[in-house]
């Protein structure tokens, strides 16, 4: 491992990789990306895989709308041999009270003058869409068909390989263990296998985001929550969106190969780091699905596993710089990390090249000093 | 002689041995990458029969034992399970 970096990227998720992809594009040299485990480990490797434009917020549409539009091109960009399985199913998102009703009136209005024709559906139009949801309750449901999923693993492995061709050093298992900051600024990366002198470190750590935050003395409010999530057997194909209700708290999709995959929230999940799984989350989640999409009762269910969501106090992102000088912020995506990572990289490369911002408002929404100034920001549709 | 390109090494997701070999090539050092990557092991026996195959392939390529490769993980549940059945026992519960 070289002991000099002009840059040390903490975490080999979508962010960390796309990062150091975004930065080699614009020429910068010396990039080592760290990660203790193996590529897409953490939260990305775990996620339901799932992109999504229908946002409640301008900043949410903008990071997702750009994000989107570069997945659909990202293969041949990264010169990717494999397959990322990016594909446009859309997604689904079904209202059960008055208030969502509003909700997702209010919307659809913004998502329209972003230029997304997301479909507004009468419970009787529904079924055009999921044949096989119950319309027990039901009262509407939106639907844009440019939504979609692509795979975790390939995409990360895609950034990833195409950042080792253009020279960045991806350092696997490898551990960081302290960072040295000296006047306020960042002087050097201390690992498990060494000490990385550099300028700039980004902490791009997922679930460990708030302790990397504490080596650098920056205290960062993210916690990590477990989400679980199973995927049962492929099965002839029954309905092609994410069907995602905020009311139940839980998606799920049909993959391309016929497995269907599904998580539940569950509301009284202790803030810690923890992957494990449970008996009582494929009981919770398989007496809610088969209640709203009752023909899953037959799906069989071929594992679960669990990953962690790292939530911000408003369940949107930290996107930025802190008081300490190369100390970069791209943690708190409180579940939707891998759908904007297109968009996260891209930011962080311009505020780090001091490059203008392709949203330049993330400067005083997004950044850490938001929750200090008490500016918190409300979206309105999330799980 | 066997085709080695048609040598399938995971009946559940279709995984040729020369998949295998060429994510090896790429850089995977571990069951993990291998499993995500290929999806094999996360069929419906749960890498019963790849999981040693593919470890005796990792094995040669690196000139490591294969007690030196760690397993990738074994997740429940063990056997497959209709969501029915889950629901029901769930329902029963209340």
């Amino acid at each position: 491992m070289k002991n000099k970096a002009s840059v040390v990227i903490v975490g080999g998720g979508i962010t960390g990789v796309a990062i150091a992809y975004e930065l080699i594009k614009r020429g910068v040299k010396d990039i080592i990306v760290l990660e203790k485990n193996t590529l897409s480990s953490g939260a990305t490797g775990r996620c339901g895989a799932g992109v999504r434009q229908q946002w409640g917020t301008e900043m949410n549409l903008k990071l997702s709308i750009g994000s989107v539009k570069r997945f659909e091109t990202l293969q041949e960009e990264l010169e990717y041999p494999h397959d990322i399985e990016f594909s446009q199913t859309g997604y689904f998102m079904p209202a059960y009270t008055e208030k969502q009703v509003e909700q997702f009136k209010k919307n659809i209005t913004l998502q329209r003058k972003f230029g997304l024709h997301v479909e507004w559906l009468e419970p009787s139009d529904c079924r055009k869409v999921v044949p096989i949801i119950d319309l027990k309750g039901l009262m509407a449901a939106t639907y844009y068909d440019k939504d979609g999923h692509l795979n975790p693993f390939h995409t990360t492995q895609a950034y990833a390989m195409a950042c080792r061709r253009k020279g960045v050093d991806i350092e696997l298992f490898t551990e960081l263990i302290g960072i040295k900051t000296e006047h306020d600024s960042i002087k050097a990366a201390i690992t498990s296998k060494g000490v990385i002198e550099c300028d700039s470190i980004v902490n791009a750590a997922g679930g460990w985001s708030q302790i990397v935050g504490n080596m650098a003395g920056v205290s960062i409010p993210t916690y990590s929550e477990r989400h679980q999530i199973l995927i049962t057997e492929p099965i002839e194909p029954l309905f092609r969106p994410m069907v995602m209700s905020f009311y139940h708290n839980f998606y799920t999709q049909q993959e391309p190969n016929g497995a269907i995959i599904m998580g539940i929230g569950d509301p009284n999940e202790p803030k810690e780091i923890n992957v494990d799984s449970t008996y009582l989350f494929l009981q919770k989640m398989a007496s809610v699905v088969t209640t709203v999409l009752p023909p899953l009762k037959h799906a069989r269910v071929v594992r679960q596993w669990a990953g962690m969501y790292n939530m911000s106090p408003d369940k949107t992102p930290i996107i930025g710089k802190t008081q300490i000088k190369g100390f970069y912020l791209a943690c708190g995506f409180s579940g939707h990390g891998f759908m904007i990572s297109p968009m996260t990289s891209t930011l962080i490369a311009q505020m780090m090249t001091n490059e203008p911002l392709a949203i330049p408002e993330i400067e005083t929404k997004l950044d850490l000093g938001r929750f200090e100034r008490g500016e918190l920001f409300v979206e309105p549709s999330v799980v | 002689m066997t085709n080695k390109d048609e040598v399938i090494v995971c009946r559940c997701a279709d995984v040729k041995l020369s998949e295998i070999q060429e994510l090896i090539k790429d850089g995977c050092t571990t069951l993990d990458e291998i499993k995500r990557l290929s999806r094999a092991c996360m069929g419906q026996c749960q890498g019963k029969t790849c999981r040693n195959l593919i470890m005796q392939e990792l094995s040669k390529a690196h000139s490591i034992p294969i007690e030196a490769i760690k397993p990738s993980r074994f997740r429940p549940p063990v056997v497959t399970i209709s969501l029915g059945s889950l629901a029901e026992e769930d329902n029963h519960e209340k």
